[in-house]
């Protein structure tokens, strides 16, 4: 049981990592960079949202603290850039449990839950608009410097591998929360917490705990992410956008799996672009296009795609489907 | 500091507009009081009847005020039909999944209208639009005294419709007993796009209430859609009185935050509110005990 599940996530983290060394252009391996800064946002929503049953309307809460964690740090203060990175990903998780704690003192959950993580996000975005900390609505820009010390490098395709060793970090965290008990305690709290407290499991540590490490991978999103465009507003940084993206890649890859999220938000972006291409650039159409497969999904198959293939797969070699509950 | 007058005037400008927040809000809280759901496509719904009045009043000269006859009808079928063959079989009754349905839905309207609309922000210019009532030493904005006006007569008629109907009757006992309801004859399923539909045509009187005076782009709903759920939230999931006090009072906050904050600053207080409701009393002012 041990090594067997790994085997997939070593072998799409190998393709992913082969891939911009055959020699695809320059759009193609930004497009490749974006998707893998998604994955690495939903796979931070799927260890709340998908293991623990507790959907996040405001992921960019840690994503915009991710992001301007980085830009500040580096533009104001001088920090080197992997220190900023490090600092990002504590901050995020920080605010996560902040949040955390404060909502699941309450005993916030279901839609309750996923507005206040909304209105905490709109909070921080309205802030970070408007205080000179931050930059104010101009946003902050970080300096063009190549070089391993400030994370930038002349060839972008490096970047890339960097972006996907923080991906193949949240495979394998995910991959551990699978195989864990603190992963079974979470999974136990999202079909019935009151069942979970009642054997034992203190639900709201377990929830803490998750929010803050669902936190720190979305926050390191969003350092990478302003690490790749040198720039952060508040509208970037703490928009709905990310939010909705990263709930997106995780619910229509699947929430709760391992590879649902990378799948996910390269399925999404994949089509996004698909649709940007063939209607010319109309504004809007990509978004409209998420928003259909999300509905379809949530319809036709709520496991999401991954899901869905496993299901086709075994049943073609004749072996009964497995349910959701086993699955 | 402010004289007296100009803080009365901004309060009660503020308490209008409130009023039109609270129709907002009532179709979100009769929506949650019957069907048990956080209709997260609110806000787009409400963009849609914006539009559809910049349209009737842009294509066809019509009056904002006037189109509400048209456009409350239309978005009642909108809102029927949404409710029936699309969030209610999409979501097998899970409550997750509605909030996704509904949430994947406002993205899907919001961008729909980006792609027809393009992101311009639109005004209806009419005569009456900076028009001012002279109440005393007072000066009130026109059409928010009308806004006023029309939500406390959509209100009385939504409590006629509520306890003077079959309809009403039948949306009650849902709301109450879901399972009882649907034992002596009436059609669940049935009863949950008629609530649907009538918050959507509540949204068509707002709508009609806000154009003269405001503006609508495909993004215009979202700013109202915290809003709303504030409201909902202070007053009381799914209690009616609690979203027009709610509503009210959210008018006010803002009014006085805008006036010493600044706009920007203005809607944080509103947030503040949400948050603070949501995690020390999450029933609201009249919301009952879960």
């Amino acid at each position: 049981m041990t090594g067997r599940g790994l085997l997939p996530v070593a072998a799409a983290v190998a393709v992913l990592a082969v891939i911009p060394f055959l020699g695809i252009s320059g759009s193609l391996l930004n497009l490749m960079i974006f998707m893998m800064i998604i994955a690495l946002a939903a796979q931070g929503w799927n260890v709340l949202g998908g293991y623990g049953g507790l959907s996040s309307f405001g992921h960019a809460a840690f994503f915009g603290v991710g992001a301007y964690a980085m830009a500040i740090l580096q533009a104001r203060y001088g920090l080197n850039a992997w220190l900023a990175l490090v600092i990002g990903i504590a901050l995020g998780a920080l605010f996560g449990a902040f949040i955390g704690f404060l909502s699941f003192r309450s005993g916030l959950k279901g839609s309750y839950f996923a507005l206040v993580t909304l209105a905490f996000a709109e909070v921080a975005r309205i802030l970070a608009n408007s205080a000179n900390f931050t930059g104010g609505a101009a946003g902050t820009i970080l300096n063009l410097q190549s070089g391993v010390a400030f994370l930038q490098f002349a060839d972008r395709r490096v970047f890339l591998l960097v972006v996907l060793a923080f991906v193949a970090i949240g495979l394998l965290a995910t991959w551990w929360l699978e195989h864990s008990r603190f992963g079974a305690y979470l999974v136990a709290l999202r079909e019935n917490d009151q069942a979970a407290q009642a054997l034992g499991v203190d639900v709201f540590t377990v929830k803490l705990k998750a929010i803050a490490l669902s936190a720190a991978l979305t926050a390191a999103s969003g350092c990478l992410y302003a690490q790749d465009y040198l720039f952060v507003d508040a509208n970037i940084a703490f928009g709905s956008w990310i939010s909705i993206e990263a709930l997106f890649a995780a619910i229509v890859g699947g929430a709760g799996t391992v590879l649902g999220p990378l799948i996910g938000a390269i399925v999404l972006l994949g089509l996004g672009e698909l649709t940007k291409g063939l209607s010319g650039g109309i504004p809007g159409l990509d978004l409209l296009v998420f928003g259909v497969i999300l509905v379809l999904c949530v319809a036709f198959s709520p496991n999401g795609l991954v899901t869905l293939l496993r299901r086709l797969g075994i049943e073609r070699r004749g072996f009964p489907a497995k349910t959701a509950k086993e699955a | 500091m402010y004289s007296p007058e100009i803080v009365i005037e901004a309060l009660l400008n503020g308490l209008m507009l409130g009023a039109i927040y609270a129709l907002i809000a009532l179709g979100l809280t009769l929506i949650y009081g019957v069907l048990h759901i956080v209709n997260f496509a609110h806000g787009a719904l409400l963009t849609v009847a914006m539009f559809a009045v910049w349209v009737l009043s842009a294509r066809f000269g019509m009056d904002p005020y006037l189109s509400i006859a048209i456009v409350a009808p239309l978005m009642f079928a909108f809102g029927y039909v949404l409710q029936r063959f699309i969030i209610g079989p999409a979501s097998h009754g899970k409550d997750n999944s509605i909030l996704l349905v509904t949430l994947g839905l406002s993205i899907i309207i919001e961008n729909a209208l980006l792609a027809g609309f393009q992101s311009d922000t639109r005004t209806i210019n009419t005569d009456y639009s900076f028009r001012v009532v002279e109440i005393g030493p007072l000066l009130l904005s026109f059409p928010r005294v009308v806004g006023l006006g029309v939500t406390v007569l959509t209100t009385l008629l939504l409590w006629l419709v509520l306890n003077r109907t079959d309809t009403g009757k039948a949306i009650r006992a849902v709301a109450k007993e879901k399972l009882g309801a649907s034992l002596v004859g009436i059609s669940v399923p049935h009863v949950y796009a008629m609530t649907f539909a009538i918050g959507c045509a509540c949204l068509a009187v707002a709508a009609g209430l806000l154009m003269p005076s405001f503006y609508v782009s495909p993004k215009t709903g979202a700013a109202f859609v915290l809003v709303a759920f504030t409201i909902v939230v202070l007053g009381g999931m799914g209690s009616v009185p609690g979203a027009l006090i709610g509503g009210l009072l959210i008018g006010l906050v803002e009014a006085a935050s805008g006036l010493f904050f600044g706009d920007s600053l203005g809607q944080i207080g509103i947030f503040l509110i949400f948050i603070v409701v949501l995690l020390f009393k999450p029933t609201g002012l009249f919301g009952v005990q879960q």
